[in-house]
Parts: C-alpha cells; sequence; structure tokens
C-alpha cells in the first residue's frame, strides 16, 4: 500500500468572479522513501495540490471531490480536531512557498520551532529547546542560530529554519512547495543536498514541487507534470526526463538552459497559461500545442499508461 | 568647455563605455554611542572596485550570488547611487552632448563625458542613452497607469514625440516590435491584466522606445517561470540585431549568461574575479568561486538524484561591511583550505591582482599569480 494516495482530487476557489478549477480530477501517489515531483508553470495549481494533501486548502478554496488516503485512511473526511491531532505535521508536513520569509520578525528562530513543538507535538518547553538543537543540527546550522532573529539570517539559513520546522514531529511525509524558488543557485544546490541527505539518512517521503525540471531532477523518483490544473504525464523520472511523451513535457525540457552541450535554440511555449476559470475545452493545453490534432479542442483526453507506470494524457497516443 | 584631457581619445571607435575602479559605498548609519567611542564610520562596499569596457552591440554579463553587487553596479551606470570613487566614460549622440554641455556637463573628445562627475541636473538627457529593465516584472510598472500610459510617459519626458498621435504610432509600433499583438488591445490594458513575460515586454518597450545606445538589463528572466524565459532572451536579441542596442546583462545563473552573453564578468562582493569569453569561462574557469557556480547549476538530468552535487564551496556569502581581508573569497575557498600551507600567506593577506592568464581571459587568484 502506497504512503499516499490521492485519487480524483477536485480543489476548486469559489471566488466572486467565478469558479477557479485549480485541481481538476488529479490522482498520484507516492511510496515509503519515494520522492514525487510536481512540475507546471505558475498556476497550474501545484500548491493548491499540496494545501489539498494538508487537507487546508486556503479560502475560498474547497476539496470538492476526491479521495486523499494516507496509510490506506480518506484525510479528507476527517474532522479537523482529529486532523490536528492526528495528521498535520506529524504524519504530513509543508514547506510553504515563501515561508521563509513568513517567519515572524519579533520572534527568534528558536521559539519559532519550538513553538510547532509545544503547540503541536505535546513537548514541554524544556523538551522542545533540546529538540530545536537536534533540529537545527540535523538541517546544517549551528544550534546557536536559535538565538538569532529571522532578520539576522541569511536567505540559505532561513530556509533551513522552515525546513527543521516541517521536520520537528518527524512526519514521514514532508510536501516542499517552490523551497529554492527565490535563492541563489549556490544556496539552492546546498539546500538540495540537504534534501538528499534526509531523503537517504531519515528516509523522509516527499512531494517536492516546482516550475524547474532541472531543480526537480535533483530528488524527484517520480515526476508529474500539470498543466491548467490537471496531471497531463506522469510516471518514473528515468522515463519522463529521457523519453518525455507529452508535447507539454517536451517543450518544458527544451525551454531549459543547459550549461553543456551545443547551444540549440531555446524553446519556449508562446502564448500564456489558461484562465482556470474558465478553461479551454477538449485538451485544456490545445491553444499553445505546436502538435494539435482534430480531436484536440474538442474532446479531453484522458490519461493512459503507455508503457509500464507512464502516464500520458494526450491524443497523440490515445487510440480513437 | 572642452577639458585638459581632451587631445587623447578616451574611447576606441567600437567602445560604448568604460568603467574604471568604479566604487559605490553606503555609509552606514552611525549611532550617537559609534560617535562617542570614536569608532569611524563604517560602509557596505557594494562595488569595490571594478573596471570594464563595453563593445557596440556586445552582450556584457555580470554573474554573481545575491547581495555581490551586480545590481549596484548597473545603477552606478544609470547614476542612480551616489559614486564613491571610479570613471564611468560614456560615448553619447552629438545632440546629447549639446544637451549636456549646456547643462554644465563636461565633454570630452568624440563626444565622450565621465558619468561620475556629471551633475544631478544633466542626469535626464543621460536616459535617452542609458536605459534599465528591472527585475521584478510585478513592481517595476505603476500599476494606476495603462500600458499606453507608461510607454507615454519618457515620449513626453524627453521631449521626443510632440503631438499625441505621433505618440500613439510610436507605442503602437513598439508594441509590435516587443509582440505584444494587436496594439491597440495591449494599449489599454493595466499591468495587472498581463502575464510576468507580457509585463517584462512592456519593460523592454518602455526602456528601447528613447533608442538608448546602453540597457542594463537586471536579472529580467528570473521571476519570469522557465518556460517563458527563452521568449524574452529571443526579444533581447532581437532588439540588438534591430536597434543595435549593447546590453549590461544581469544574473545568477551562468546556464542563462551563456546563452545570451558574448562575455562574462563574475562578480564576488563587490570584485570581479574572472572575466572572459563567455563560452570559455563556462568550458574552462579558472577560479575557485566561478567553478563552484557552474557546478551548482542543476540540469534536467534523473541521474542527478542518485548522489550528492559535489560543490567545493562553503557557507554564503559574507555581509558587504565585513569584507574578509586578503582575497575576500578565501573563508569559503575550498582550495585555499587544502592548500593551507602553501597559500595562507597570500590568500589571507593579499588580495590576489587580476591577470591576463589566456588571451583576453583574466582570473583574480593566487593560484594563478606569482607568489
Ligand atoms: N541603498 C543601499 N544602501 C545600503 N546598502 C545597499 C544599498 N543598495 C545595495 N546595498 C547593499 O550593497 C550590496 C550589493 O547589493 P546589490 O543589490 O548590488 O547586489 P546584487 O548583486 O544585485 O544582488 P541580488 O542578486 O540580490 O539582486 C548588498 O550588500 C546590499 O545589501
Ligand atoms: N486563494 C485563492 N483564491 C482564488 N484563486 C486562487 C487562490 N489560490 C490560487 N488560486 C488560483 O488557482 C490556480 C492555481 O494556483 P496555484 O495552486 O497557486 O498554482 P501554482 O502553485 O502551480 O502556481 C490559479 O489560477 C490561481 O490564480
Ligand atoms: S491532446 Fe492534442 S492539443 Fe493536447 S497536447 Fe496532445 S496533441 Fe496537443
Ligand atoms: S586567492 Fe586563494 S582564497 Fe582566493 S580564490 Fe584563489 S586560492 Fe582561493
Ligand atoms: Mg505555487
Ligand atoms: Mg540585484
Amino acid at each position: 500500500m502506497p504512503l499516499l494516495e490521492v485519487k480524483n482530487l477536485k480543489t476548486y476557489y469559489y471566488t466572486l468572479s467565478g469558479v477557479v478549477k485549480a485541481v481538476d480530477e488529479v490522482s498520484f501517489s507516492v511510496e515509503k522513501g519515494e520522492t514525487l515531483g510536481i512540475a507546471g508553470e505558475s498556476g497550474s495549481g501545484k500548491s493548491t495540490v499540496a494545501f489539498s494533501v494538508m487537507v487546508m486548502p486556503p479560502p475560498p478554496g474547497r476539496i470538492v471531490s476526491g479521495e486523499i488516503l494516507l496509510d490506506g485512511k480518506n484525510i479528507v473526511k476527517m474532522r479537523e480536531s482529529e486532523l490536528r491531532r492526528k495528521v498535520r505535521w506529524k504524519k504530513i508536513s509543508m514547506v510553504f512557498q515563501g515561508a521563509m520569509n513568513a517567519l515572524n520578525p519579533v520572534y527568534t528562530v528558536g521559539y519559532q520551532i519550538a513553538e510547532s513543538l509545544t503547540l503541536h507535538g505535546g513537548y514541554t518547553k524544556r523538551e522542545a529547546g533540546e529538540r530545536v538543537k537536534e533540529l537545527l543540527e540535523m538541517v546544517g546550522l549551528d544550534p546557536t542560530i536559535a538565538k538569532r532573529y529571522p532578520h539576522e539570517l541569511s536567505g540559505g539559513q532561513k530556509q533551513r529554519v522552515v525546513i527543521a520546522m516541517a521536520l520537528a514531529l518527524e512526519p514521514p511525509l514532508v510536501i516542499a512547495d517552490e523551497p529554492t524558488t527565490a535563492l541563489d543557485v549556490v544556496v539552492q544546490a546546498q539546500i538540495m543536498n540537504l534534501l538528499k541527505k534526509l531523503k537517504w539518512e531519515k528516509k523522509i517521503s516527499m512531494i517536492f514541487i516546482s516550475h524547474d525540471l532541472a531543480v526537480i531532477a535533483e530528488v524527484a523518483d517520480k515526476i508529474a507534470i500539470m498543466y491548467g490544473g490537471k496531471i497531463v504525464e506522469y510516471g518514473p523520472a528515468d522515463k519522463v526526463y529521457t523519453e518525455p511523451k507529452h508535447p507539454y513535457t517536451r517543450l518544458l525540457l527544451k525551454s531549459i538552459p543547459r550549461l553543456r552541450g551545443p547551444i540549440e535554440k531555446l524553446e519556449y511555449i508562446p502564448g500564456v497559461p489558461p484562465d482556470l476559470r474558465s478553461p479551454p475545452s477538449g485538451c485544456r493545453f490545445h491553444p499553445r500545442c505546436p502538435y494539435r490534432l482534430d480531436p484536440c479542442d474538442k474532446e479531453e483526453p484522458h490519461l493512459i499508461e503507455i508503457e509500464k507506470d507512464h502516464y500520458v494524457a494526450c491524443w497523440l497516443y490515445a487510440k480513437r | 568647455m572642452m577639458s585638459e584631457t581632451s587631445k587623447e581619445r578616451i574611447l576606441s571607435p567600437d567602445e560604448v563605455l568604460r568603467v574604471e575602479n568604479l566604487k559605490v559605498w553606503f555609509p552606514l548609519k552611525r549611532g550617537i554611542g559609534d560617535f562617542l567611542k570614536g569608532i569611524p564610520r563604517r560602509y557596505v562596499r557594494a562595488v569595490d572596485g571594478i573596471s570594464f569596457s563595453l563593445k557596440e552591440k556586445e552582450t556584457f554579463c555580470l554573474v554573481g550570488e545575491s547581495g555581490c553587487g551586480k545590481t549596484t553596479t548597473g545603477k552606478a551606470v544609470m547614476r542612480l547611487v551616489p559614486i564613491t570613487d571610479g570613471r564611468i566614460y560614456v560615448k553619447v549622440p552629438k545632440t546629447v552632448a549639446e544637451d549636456l554641455w549646456v547643462l554644465g556637463a563636461d565633454i570630452l573628445s568624440g563626444n565622450v563625458l565621465d558619468l561620475a562627475t556629471v551633475p544631478d541636473r544633466a542626469i535626464k538627457p543621460m536616459r535617452r542613452v542609458i536605459q534599465m529593465v528591472y527585475q521584478d516584472p510585478y513592481a517595476s510598472l505603476n500599476p494606476r497607469f495603462t500600458v499606453r500610459q507608461i510607454l507615454e510617459e519618457p515620449l513626453m519626458i524627453h521631449g521626443i514625440a510632440l503631438s499625441r498621435e505621433e505618440r500613439i504610432e510610436i507605442i503602437a509600433k513598439i508594441l509590435e516590435t516587443v509582440k505584444l499583438v494587436p496594439p491597440e488591445e495591449f494599449m489599454e490594458r493595466y499591468p495587472h491584466q498581463l502575464s510576468g513575460g507580457q509585463r517584462q515586454r512592456v519593460a523592454f518597450a518602455r526602456a528601447i522606445i528613447v533608442n538608448p545606445k546602453i540597457t542594463v538589463a537586471d536579472e529580467p528572466v528570473s521571476m519570469l517561470d522557465v518556460s517563458i524565459r527563452a521568449e524574452i532572451l529571443e526579444l533581447m536579441e532581437e532588439l540588438k540585431e534591430r536597434f543595435g542596442v549593447t546590453y549590461i546583462f544581469i544574473t545568477h545563473d551562468l546556464a542563462v549568461a551563456r546563452y545570451i552573453c558574448d562575455r562574462i564578468a563574475v562578480m564576488y562582493l563587490g570584485k570581479f574575479v574572472e572575466v572572459a569569453d563567455a563560452r570559455r569561462l563556462i568550458e574552462k574557469p579558472f577560479h575557485p568561486y566561478t567553478k563552484a557556480l557552474i557546478a551548482a547549476i542543476p540540469e534536467p538530468d534523473p541521474e542527478n538524484r542518485k548522489h550528492y552535487r559535489n560543490l567545493r564551496i562553503r557557507g554564503e556569502v559574507p555581509s558587504a561591511v565585513n569584507i574578509p581581508p586578503g582575497c575576500r573569497f578565501h573563508p569559503r575557498c575550498i582550495d585555499f583550505e587544502e592548500r593551507r600551507n602553501e597559500l595562507s600567506e597570500h590568500c589571507t593577506v593579499k588580495e590576489p591582482p587580476m591577470l591576463e592568464i589566456e588571451k583576453d581571459h583574466y582570473v583574480s587568484c593566487w593560484l594563478y599569480a606569482k607568489r
């Protein structure tokens, strides 16, 4: 049984200007010790997936339907009190997008980590103090940093603090939403090394989210490519990077500037991502797709398994 | 009003700008206590003595981590920050030179002037020669202005088109150039009605509309999704072809630099550590910091998940207030650490000289200097 299994998840935002179908019939799973990478452009629904798995869709968002099975138990149906007692931060935790800039400026970082321990983990103050030191060391920081305030830390140090908070109660599954997007390349590489260490030494399962497939390649065993609220390709990293099938995945990969090899013309994806209040009919990628076929703007392609564990939703591969 | 130096030629015919030993130091606020204790004023040494020259239609790249002084260098060339020391020679068109002369700027031979000494009141005409595009497409455009108003502003400031009809015509043309078509539709949109990539197109349109010689592009793609970065880079190339713009391109990503830059200067804590042809610098880097920057860049290869990345750099950039003595990179340098016996008399004591170790390839590191 996978650690996490998400089935046909729909999460919509009920805004005044319409219903935003941010996550629309999304399914995936994460095995124990495995890292799933979710890639896609901004607005494709990655963060909404992350919040949904925490069962805390930001208002006016709501999980409309679908199941989120953690160790086989559907947590969507759980009462808020039970989620708080048993699931959130203990079983699944999250490094929020931009969290390092959301640290509270008036408290020391040690205090803020300890707070998550006392609040969610039932630690006493003294126990929490000890654990904070352990956690800081685990993420490669000097324990004396506990006494410092967020503004006294560099971007990389703050991001490590935020990761320490997510690890506080040793959850088996950690979601990291664009954890390196605001960081410099060197610091980004250092943080990715840290995530690898946690994955290998602590056997943590992860959902790693980024718009950059190059960064995702650092940790992900399995890849889900999102476009316009849907997963359009899903499969083992070795397959998705080397034999991408969906036109969107192919273009995403060709748009990455490379350090080595011939300087080919970089590709880009012309046009703009869809407005998820009224997504395009048929395949949501059809207005931007260079390969579109006859049925593309009318009928929606469904995910089909084209080889073992490798799924793609595109009419190029579907038998009609 | 020609000055003494006017006899000699300051910029060669293909040079459009030359920066010599530029320093930009920002004074830190000093408490009364510091004052009473006689603690001297301290400075953020954002740019600490850099030199480079720009050839016509070249793309010169400044690469380095956050806080190393890239933006400050760009702002210095725009005269948006006070220049502490150094010279910034720029060649300007004759008409602009005349305007500047009237405003009291010292014009040297060949219509060259030293931007570092140009009086504040003469900065405005300089904007027709040097423009800047900023990193954050969300913050750099006035949210209360339509695209038309945003583009009309520079035309009015510089008196480029006097009638409204003329201005609209120019704006329509520039919008077509940056591929925001149909222009009539985009003219009446507000920035929040545009995607990040479209906003960056407007930002380039606003810079290019005054037909500048030089454009400083400060991380114009780093806030954009990877999938649309190439679109903006391609636009930059087109603008170069069409209008002959020379770029100073600022980025922290060497892989991006490889696609757009002719030459690269790697910057660390306010200084250049290596300057070379873009491809040579990436293929054959010498400086330990350049090597670390290259080693840090992720590539879409699933094999990378199987091993740690070998970074050969320690910690993070220190503050530009407390610049380490000797080679400012030494606290993070693994080469220094591994060869401490041999290097310690140099690396921690004296700044390494900038040497040309291969043709047009400059490196500042004691590993390559006579010790
Ligand atoms: N107006 C200012 N007053 C004081 N210090 C400043 C000012 N502007 C910049 N600095 C400091 O100067 C140094 C260089 O900053 P700069 O913005 O040029 O770096 P950068 O290389 O562009 O970094 P980034 O990649 O983050 O954009 C930093 O230490 C910064 O904090
Ligand atoms: N709190 C919210 N209220 C309304 N719409 C939202 C909210 N958060 C996200 N959205 C919309 O949902 C869609 C998916 O957003 P998000 O999950 O943040 O995507 P990503 O993380 O891939 O950038 C977008 O159209 C976005 O504008
Ligand atoms: S279904 Fe059609 S439009 Fe969609 S990605 Fe495949 S070919 Fe392109
Ligand atoms: S001069 Fe010394 S410390 Fe500086 S980069 Fe070279 S080896 Fe390292
Ligand atoms: Mg997001
Ligand atoms: Mg900057």
